[in-house]
């Protein structure tokens, strides 16, 4: 195991950011620490990363206890959400700066930083100021100092979570495909359930300061071990007293035994798929989405009436206590 | 942004009030502060620039303006390196009495400087002082001489380094810090080649203020010092005594003097200082 966290409580104040939590983040792997905001996910990484001391329990990085070492100690590299670019620098100062304080020969740290620019694509920006670079230049500046040092642990604070969506999508991309290629474990906190599902090996959900669910993107999403992770992954919606995904129902213009009838009070098209708001006989709103085959194919528009049942074997919640 | 919204604004007042507003901030200005002291240069200047020296050339004058240079060095290293030192505490670390320290930082600014002079001496003059008859038979003699100089000319100049500092400090974050801390750079590391830099124009406009203040120092001075001509009379004294003997010629010099001394260095930094933010 990489890292391994035990047992690590943190409080601030009254309000506590983690509650006895222990993970173990496997050699090698891209993990995503997913939650909502304020659910302790950061607190977590700036823990193992030494930027946060735990009240209580242990971490331990590649075999090393380091609960109580300084953050400069540990061997991490850390990346933040806002850049926290070195600002009187340039770009291959940034990028060498961990080498220098290393005492690296000026050949090493000059190869060195030029592979690395090369890696994040920022070979011509070399000696721009960061103020000078885009969001996405600056994050991957950000990237490839961090990984300079050659870090056993690569920890990102929601890395891609000041960019626009578009950048955000390509530096996700790139973020996997550089992981394929460097292969340092590494942990990102994301507060986007997609970017967690798309990028990572394994995701482990936290909320509330404790940790809800552990297991691959497939699984998590197809088998949630609770109702806050099954709606945490994506949209859901009840169907005669069970959750399920809005496009896990099926929608037939005929009555079938178990089917819920109802009437479709609204439609919405984006893009590729549509989504519908059914009213059921019972005075629920059920979400439905289908793609836009199924609604031409069915001549499905608003005021049509429509039988829904949940298709086989896809994950769905019966509801408690909801 | 906010540039645009106010230039809008500025734009829609009339001609006149503009116009008027603008005659009454420069006369104001000009009345009050840039005739009076253009007024002293002249003054100063008026026997020649010979004459103008060799008054300064007097060796009680000339020992006072060493004293001054003196008192300033030694209070703007104490007060830069004792105001990095409290703007990184304020800013960075969380403590209890952290408020009250900020305000008592403030007490400088807002007690008269006579009231300082006269507190020195309450603590640390040699015949009933609290702490004075102990350090005087240590060997070390503050009030009327020059260590108390210094103390004096610290604690008027106090707040300008930190008032400078901690803003900026505050703005700019410890992002970069936590960064470079987690890239392997030690605190000392870290504070020289990351806090430092970032803070330097405010470090660089601080120590200039606290040396114009140091430069200027009159009433706490005054009051510590003993006033004692070629030993403990700083330039600033030295002025008043001249002036009041009817040397107004020296008087005039010495304020020039001082006068110069204290724009060359603000002139200074505001040309070199819009060059590194427009880079």
């Amino acid at each position: 195991m990489s890292i391994n966290v035990s047992g690590v409580t943190k409080r601030f104040g009254d309000f506590v950011a983690l509650d006895d939590v222990s993970v173990d983040l496997p050699t090698g792997q891209l993990t995503a620490l997913l939650g909502p905001s304020g659910g302790g996910k950061s607190t977590l990484l700036r823990i193992i990363a030494g930027l946060e001391s735990a009240d209580s329990g242990t971490v331990t990085i590649e075999g090393t206890e380091a609960t109580h070492l300084p953050p400069q100690k540990r061997n991490v590299g850390f990346v933040f959400q806002h850049y926290a670019a070195f600002k009187h620098m340039s770009v291959a100062k940034n990028v060498a700066f961990g080498l220098e304080i290393r005492h690296r020969s000026k050949e090493e740290v000059k190869k060195r930083v030029g592979d690395l620019l090369d890696l994040v694509h920022l070979s011509q920006f070399a000696d721009r100021l960061p103020s000078q670079l885009s969001g996405g230049q600056r994050q991957r500046m950000a990237l490839a100092r961090a990984l300079a040092v050659e870090p056993s642990v690569l920890l990102l604070d929601e890395p891609f979570g000041a960019l626009d969506a578009k950048v955000r999508k390509e530096l996700r991309d790139w973020l996997r495909r550089l992981h394929d290629e460097v292969h340092v474990t590494s942990v990102f906190v994301t507060h986007d359930q997609e970017e967690a599902l798309e990028v990572a090996d394994e995701i482990v959900v936290i909320n509330d300061g404790r940790i809800e669910q552990i297991g691959a993107p497939d699984d998590l999403y197809d088998s949630p071990a609770s109702d806050f992770v099954m709606t945490f992954l994506g949209p859901t919606t009840r169907l005669g007293g069970v959750l399920v995904r809005p496009h896990d129902i099926d929608v037939l213009t005929h009555t079938v035994p178990g089917a819920v009838a109802g009437r479709i009070e609204r439609q919405l098209r984006v893009g590729f798929e549509v989504r519908l708001t059914v009213a059921t006989e019972d005075a629920q709103q059920v979400e439905v989405t289908v793609t836009r085959a199924t609604q031409r194919q069915l001549d499905l528009h608003e005021g049509v009436e429509v039988w829904l049942t949940p298709t086989t074997g896809v994950p769905r919640a019966e509801i408690a206590a909801v | 942004m906010a540039e645009a919204t106010s230039t809008t604004a500025y734009a829609r007042d009339p001609k006149p009030v503009r116009w008027g507003l603008r005659i009454l901030v420069v006369g104001y200005v000009f009345l009050l502060v840039a005739w009076p002291t253009y007024l002293v240069f002249e003054n100063a200047l008026k026997p020649g620039v010979g004459k103008m020296l060799s008054g300064l050339g007097d060796p009680e004058v000339s020992h006072a303006l060493a004293l001054t240079v003196t008192i300033t060095i030694w209070a703007v290293v104490i007060n830069l390196a004792f105001g990095l030192t409290v703007s990184l505490l304020l800013v960075r670390y969380d403590f209890p009495g952290k408020r009250v320290l900020s305000a008592l930082l403030d007490v400088p600014l807002s007690v008269s400087p006579v009231v300082v002079g006269l507190a020195l001496v309450l603590v640390y003059n040699g015949q009933d002082g609290w702490f004075g008859p102990w350090l005087e038979k240590a060997g070390y003699q503050v009030i009327f001489s020059t260590p108390g100089i210094v103390m004096a000319t610290v604690f008027v100049a106090l707040p300008l380094v930190i008032r400078e500092i901690v803003p900026v400090l505050e703005e700019i974050g410890d992002d970069q810090e936590q960064a470079a801390r987690s890239l392997g750079a030690n605190g000392y590391q870290t504070f020289w080649r990351i806090t430092l830099p970032g803070i330097k124009w405010a470090v660089v406009y601080g120590v200039v203020l606290a040396l114009a203040r140091s430069l200027g120092e009159f009433g706490a001075v005054k009051i510590v010092s003993g006033n004692i001509v070629g030993q403990s009379q700083t330039a600033t004294l030295s002025v008043e005594e001249t002036y009041q003997n009817f040397q107004q010629q020296t008087a005039y010099a010495e304020s020039a003097l001082l006068a110069l001394a204290a724009m060359v260095c603000l002139v200074i930094v505001a040309v070199i200082r819009p060059k590194e933010h427009k880079k």
